[in-house]
């Protein structure tokens, strides 16, 4: 029982940060129909411009944090117009190819810039207590809920964003119908460009906290988490928003458990067998039968 | 109000309009009829910078519309209610109708558009929380018009409002079509239903594969050899 309680903690707190990540692969489909491979590097910026400000800068983390989302917000803004954009009415092909292109622009020149180091934050950067549950039995640690409570934050903030406001209606409209949001006299690039910020705002507060987690920075750190959201995404239903929500959660604890009760070994294999199997018995993802919602 | 000149306008390499003129006065209800294929809709496509001509001119309250982008064609006050209706399915019909008002930043006058779509399509206000996608075909076409009035638009495209529709309601739509020009709507309506149309209409032109054929009054339209021959059987 313990055990179980335990496994699940961690495949929350695993899970929120694929869930994170995942929102913005989910958006940026709903949106363009781009699977934009460049989400995950994003991740890995993020990462090191907390890094930096905590190192080099001598700021607190929260500070840090902010920089990293702000400065990948406009880096995300930045790769649709350059990269994306000018492809909107090619093939569909192109542009993921050009995606699959910047991933690998910003990998490479992550490890030419920053070398293959693994870096660690300084000791200290986050307190980390742990807090025992059931008699002792279950730990959790002040890190794991710092990343449960900004994931949970973030999904309420994306809900609210994209219900009630004004820019999250028009990203609901430009996802369905592009030509009919523009006879609106919405402008469909800036919905766009607000959809890629936000995605990358939210793969920037998974990457400070994923480098946090794990204590550590490296240039090709984004891959293994960017492709594991990717997966959650499609397992969700790409394209829909609770959908990635819940196949980032659920990743996490299928991780978790297998790690747990079977082998860490067998993890990664598990996961691109879901995916496989999603994929031939439910292809719109596990949520994506009867919603109608996009974005 | 709203002239076109000479307007040409091409998808690649297919030549779709083959400079089309055609002037609507303040207050009318002018008609664009033609056969399938003949370019109604890019017209209006055309009018409301969905697309760009690439020679022509079409001037509105005297400006040129020139490489203007579509969200500034709706700032000036031309609304388009595009062919199939294109509502958003996958929000409320009230989320539909704000966003018709996207442009307007005072809530008051949103407010008051709203009470006037209410007023218009009551059947709307019932049904203000419900998803669009499950509203009736007809209930739809009353959305899409709906939405476009939240701008208060001064002239008015309609493309195609009673395709698909039965009957009576193809009788109901044309009557609120009468009432929002009464109200003070000038209006260019896109119809296959050429009968309805030059009721309501109060001129009207006849587009042929991209080219302006004929044009006169209702009347003259009615009762035109060609017009009969061709659209209203005999
Ligand atoms: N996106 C497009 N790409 C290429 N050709 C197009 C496109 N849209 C329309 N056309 C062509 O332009 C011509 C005019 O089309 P348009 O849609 O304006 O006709 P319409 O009069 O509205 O017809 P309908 O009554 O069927 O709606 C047609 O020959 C059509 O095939
Ligand atoms: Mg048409």
């Amino acid at each position: 029982m313990a055990e179980l309680v335990q496994q699940l903690i961690n495949g929350l707190t695993l899970g929120g940060i694929y869930a994170l990540i995942a929102l913005g692969y989910t958006m940026v489909y709903g949106i363009i129909q781009l699977i934009n491979f460049a989400h995950g590097d994003i991740l890995m910026v993020a990462a090191y411009v907390a890094f930096f400000a905590i190192t080099v800068l001598k700021v607190g983390v929260v500070p840090a944090l902010v920089l990293a989302v702000v400065f990948c917000a406009l880096l995300g803004v930045a790769i649709e117009r350059i990269a994306y954009k000018p492809l909107r009415q090619a093939p569909r092909l192109a542009a993921l190819i050009t995606a699959i292109g910047v991933s690998l622009f910003l990998e490479n020149g992550g490890l030419w810039l920053l070398g293959t180091d693994f870096r660690s934050f300084p000791p200290g950067t986050v307190n980390n207590y742990t807090y025992t549950l059931l008699g002792g039995t279950v730990r959790i640690t002040s890190m794991q809920l710092l990343i449960l409570a900004l994931t949970l934050l973030v999904m309420v903030i994306l809900q609210y964003i994209v219900h009630y406001t004004k820019v999250g209606k028009a990203m609901r409209a430009v996802a369905y119908d592009k030509e009919a949001a523009a006879l609106m006299g919405i402008n469909v690039d800036s919905v766009v460009s607000v959809t890629f910020a936000l995605g990358s705002a939210f793969a920037a507060v998974a990457g400070v906290l994923w480098g946090l987690y794990y204590n550590t920075v490296h240039p090709l750190m984004g891959l293994m988490p960017g492709l594991k959201a990717f997966v959650a995404a499609v397992i969700g239903g790409i394209g829909i928003i609770p959908g990635a929500m819940a196949g980032g959660f659920f990743l996490g604890i299928i991780e978790a458990l297998v790690s747990g009760y079977g082998s860490s070994e067998l993890r990664d294999p598990v996961v691109f067998i879901l995916l496989i199997l999603v994929l031939l018995f439910r292809p719109a993802g596990l949520l994506g039968k009867d919603t109608v919602e996009k974005v | 109000m709203l002239a076109l000149k000479d307007v040409h306008v091409y998808y690649g390499a297919i030549h779709a309009l083959k400079g089309v003129t055609l002037e609507v006065k303040e207050g009318e209800i002018v008609t664009l009829l033609g056969a399938n294929g003949a370019g109604k809709s890019t017209t209006l496509k055309a009018i409301s910078a969905l697309l760009q001509p690439r020679s022509g001119e079409i001037i509105f309250d005297g400006c040129r519309l020139h490489r203007v982008s579509a969200q500034e064609v709706v700032r000036m006050g031309i609304s388009h209610v595009p062919e199939g209706r294109r509502i958003f399915a996958n929000l409320t019909v009230l989320e539909n109708l704000e966003l018709g008002a996207y442009l307007r930043r005072d809530r008051r006058e949103v407010a008051s558009a709203l009470d006037e779509v209410w007023r218009h399509f009551p059947r709307l206000k019932e049904r203000q929380k419900q998803l669009a996608g499950t509203l009736s075909g007809g209930e739809q076409q009353m959305l899409a018009i709906g939405r476009a009035l939240m701008m208060r638009p001064r002239l008015l495209l309609l493309d195609e409002p009673s395709m698909g529709l039965a009957p009576l309601l193809v009788k109901e739509i044309f009557s609120i079509i009468q009432e929002i020009n009464r109200r003070g709507t000038t209006i260019l309506l896109v119809e296959q239903n050429v009968h309805s149309a030059l009721q309501v209409a109060h001129r009207g032109y006849v587009l042929e594969t991209g080219r302006i054929v004929l044009a006169g009054s209702a009347e003259e339209l009615s009762g035109s050899e060609e017009v009969k021959k061709a659209y209203l059987g005999g």
